[in-house]
């Protein structure tokens, strides 16, 4: 090998990987030193998981060589890796809810000991070592349920401290964490870069770790593209090469000045979760709905669909009044709703693509005898999916063999197909990846072209920048700003949701 | 552990039997001065022994995620081959002999149960009402339909055995048997590996989080079979108990009882999601489904009125918690 250096603790050379005929890993060379944090980014499909299997010894790379802290491993498995000091923190945490925080940090130190007896007070001890190490405070004795998820990370975090971690692999690490939050973990992880310990970050969100970070890997179609110092790369850079293409995040096109009036809501308010809700939506238009997580935006959202029922106020479609707290009234009323859970809200996982978009649709290809027209239906719903881009090998393939970008295409096909004057987004591209966020964008302002209006509540800044005609920002569950999109920027846009 | 002024403990499933139970005895003492007597007492606990060990398996089961509905056939078996046994080869069998044998019965009945839900993977419900039926039919098709009562002597000296007895002032008699002994120590041990081994600690969280445990390496597989194993081995001791302080070994008793177990445990606060379950709470539980089904009477509602009662515990025991989450989780959104 060319230049291995004496010092790096993760050192992987020319890894290939295939599964069945599909090579998810191409020739990838990888290092990590002591004490270093490197960004490993790539879209879904990259191959930026397979790389992460195979440092943590869950997958057996096809060729190449593995070596950890400078031994050559012929055969790994996820023991021979974490007693090597690989620890992976997974996007759940993988923590005990039911178990305290000591006992979650010390666990798996008490399991590798070979011990049949618990010993709780060198649990503590262990926990509070752990803790104390990243300077944070942290009640041991509360059970990790009532936590809130940014101490379940730190919680994750000592476990993999309390496992003497050399190397911690962070998956997507700032996904529900708000911009303090994030801040503080950077603290964390600077910390933990003094002390030697090695990070991987593997996001899609990477602009606000590369700060912390030295090097940046990227990856795409199992190759790497791009690897450099963090320093020459920005959100820019990095989406160019992920994705192979430059994604210019083109602004919203004007409204048509003498647009009617689409929607309005008056006095919407409930106990509890929002009050004194008022606007209007004309068509054509794309409106925003910001706020921080509590602000009372999911219940909003909920509620303009019927999800949730209002204590009182109107909402009028076309100048006709909408039953509020009723989803088969809206629906009449075409509006439509795309969940932000699609997952356990929007789509029936185990069900084909087709049928998912199809079954807004049955009323409509019913015959006078009740019976469906299947033909018709299929040939329909194949219709929306095409004109959405939606990638899939087989429409008849169950909607959980997608990637996360295509399965909210699906979604949206669903209710596309209805012809809805009003559309509610929930969150569109949570989860889905940059150049699929970029063509879900484009998707939105087409669909605002044509006249519909559109609502998107989301606390994606840049999302809403790229989309908004207008962007409403909600605080204690009322509305407290209201931004003209085009003149707005991220800056004025944090501060309003702050203040 | 919480103390007495942390709004946790008055928010937890044990504090609200708990007073429950106390509300009972108040109304049971006004209305009979005569309830609130070492022979109410003594009955209650005789009437809890047997549902009191299947009970605390029953909250193993839970805690580890699963559900178990064929404990009692287990019981039923083991007591019931055991006197078979005992009376076939040696009749002058010393009691714990037989008991050894009806747990040991149990034991392998549940590592079935073990085999077929760590090993295979299958559903536990669907597993244990799958073996709750074969278990029930094997035992009356090959084992034997016919009441004993004709059991071997050291069964019947067994439940003879009293650590204390006696009349009191009123002139009502009361007992505490042996048997009490042995709820004692199914509880002691129990606690001790809930709380003081890791393979406690692993029921606990294979309950919490079943992938989560095995990213971490617990031996899942292991974990479940001795769940499984233990709750059969336990559900032995009952049966043979049952049998003994009964004087009879009847096929067709106990079977019926296991959702009356299951009943208690929930009560006590264990969740059928898994996870959580303490033997405290189970031990309440199974004290207020005892009071119900043996002191209604006494504040003046009738015996009919028993299943009615213990449902309506269930669904306010478990709905008030559970409907408060779900009030907290819809405002935090």
């Amino acid at each position: 090998m060319s230049d291995v250096s004496p010092h790096a603790f993760i050192d992987l050379a020319g890894i290939t990987k295939r599964y069945a005929g599909v090579t998810a890993l191409d020739g990838v060379d990888f290092t990590v030193n002591h004490g270093e944090a490197v960004c490993l980014a790539g879209e879904n499909g990259s191959g930026k998981s397979t790389l992460i299997k195979i440092i943590s010894g869950v997958e057996q790379a096809t060729e190449g060589e593995v070596r950890i802290g400078g031994n050559l491993h012929s055969v790994l498995n996820p023991r021979i890796s974490a007693a090597a000091g690989v620890m992976v923190i997974f996007q759940d945490f993988s923590l005990f809810p039911n178990l305290t925080v000591y006992e979650n940090i010390a666990f798996s130190t008490q399991l590798t000991g070979h011990k049949r007896l618990f010993d709780r007070s060198q649990a503590r001890k262990v926990a509070q070592a752990a803790i104390d190490r990243i300077g944070v405070k942290l009640d041991i004795d509360k059970r990790v349920e009532d936590l809130p998820v940014a101490h379940k990370q730190l919680v994750a975090i000592c476990r993999a401290l309390a496992s003497k971690a050399r190397l911690i692999i962070m998956d997507e690490p700032t996904t529900a964490l708000t911009e303090k939050e994030v801040k503080a973990l950077l603290g964390i992880i600077r910390l933990l870069k003094e002390e030697g310990v090695a990070v991987i970050f593997v996001s899609h969100k990477l602009a606000e770790v590369l700060e912390v970070s030295e090097k940046v890997v990227v990856l795409r179609n199992g190759k790497k593209v791009a690897e450099g110092p963090a320093s020459e790369f920005d959100t820019q850079s990095l989406t160019r090469h992920m994705t192979g293409r430059d994604v210019p995040e083109a602004r919203p096109s004007p409204v048509i000045a003498d647009a009617k009036t689409l929607m309005s809501v008056r006095d919407l308010a409930k106990n509890g979760s929002f009050e004194n809700i008022n606007f209007e939506l004309m068509s054509g238009e794309v409106l925003g709905i910001t706020g921080l997580l509590g602000s009372g935006r999911t219940s909003l959202a909920k509620a303009l669909f019927g999800l949730v029922a209002p204590d009182k106020g109107s909402i009028t479609v076309d100048g006709n009044a909408v039953p509020i707290g009723d989803p088969v009234a809206a629906s009449h009323a075409r509006i439509g709703y795309v969940p932000e859970d699609r997952l356990t809200e929007g789509l029936f996982l185990s069900q084909s693509i087709v049928r998912n978009v199809a079954i807004g649709r049955l009323d409509e290809h019913t015959s006078a005898a009740g019976f469906l027209n299947m033909n018709g239906l299929v040939a329909e719903a194949a219709e929306w999916l095409q004109r959405l881009k939606v990638k899939a090998p087989d429409i008849e393939a169950p909607v959980q063999s997608l990637s996360g970008g295509n399965q909210q295409r699906v979604a949206l096909a669903r209710w596309l197909s209805r012809t809805p004057r009003v559309l509610i987004l929930n969150g569109p591209s949570v989860g889905v990846d940059v150049g699929s966020k970029a063509d879900i964008h484009d998707i939105i302002r087409d669909l605002a072209k044509e006249g519909i209006g559109v609502i998107i509540i989301s606390d994606d800044l840049p999302e809403l920048l790229a989309t908004c005609h207008r962007i409403l920002v909600m605080r204690d569950g009322k509305i407290t700003d209201e931004l003209a999109g085009g003149v707005a920027t991220e800056e004025k846009l944090a501060r309003s949701l702050a203040s | 552990m919480s103390s007495l002024f942390s709004k946790d403990f008055w928010t937890r499933n044990e504090t609200l039997v708990a007073g429950v139970i106390i509300l009972f005895c108040v109304i049971a003492t006004l209305s009979d001065p005569l309830f609130l007597s070492v022979t109410t007492l003594s009955d209650l606990l005789r009437a809890s022994i047997v549902i009191g060990i299947l009970a605390v398996g029953a909250m193993l089961v839970l805690v580890s995620g699963g559900i178990d509905v064929s404990f009692t056939a287990i019981a039923v078996f083991a007591m019931y081959a055991a006197s078979v046994i005992a009376l076939a080869i040696w009749p002058g069998m010393p009691w714990p002999l037989i008991f050894a044998i009806s747990v040991c019965i149990g034991a392998a009945l549940g590592a079935i149960n073990g085999l077929f839900i760590a090993v295979f993977g299958l559903p536990t419900l669907i597993v244990t009402l799958g073996t709750l039926s074969v278990f029930r039919g094997f035992l009356l098709t090959f084992v034997g339909s016919q009441r004993i009562s004709d059991l071997p002597p050291a069964m019947r000296d067994f439940s003879r055995g009293v650590i204390a007895r006696g009349t009191t002032e009123a002139g009502s008699f009361y007992s505490f048997p042996w048997a009490l002994a042995a709820l004692l120590a199914v509880i002691v041990l129990t606690w001790f590996i809930l709380h003081k081994t890791m393979l406690g600690r692993s029921i606990y969280a294979i309950g919490g989080s079943l992938e989560s445990a095995r990213r971490l390496g617990i031996n899942v597989k292991a974990t479940q079979f001795f769940v499984y194993v233990y709750v059969g081995a336990l559900a032995g001791l009952a049966g043979i108990i049952h049998g003994s302080v009964g004087r009879m070994a009847d096929p067709f008793s106990l079977v019926g009882l296991e959702l009356s177990v299951i009943a208690a445990v929930v009560l006590g606060g264990a969740r059928l999601i898994g996870g959580y379950g303490t033997l405290t709470g189970t031990l309440l539980g199974v004290a207020l489904i005892v009071i119900v089904q043996n002191s209604l009477i006494v504040v003046g509602i009738p015996t009919t009125w028993q299943s009615v009662t213990i449902g309506l515990l269930i669904l306010i025991g478990t709905g008030v918690p559970a409907y408060r989450a779900k009030r907290a989780a819809a405002h935090a959104g």
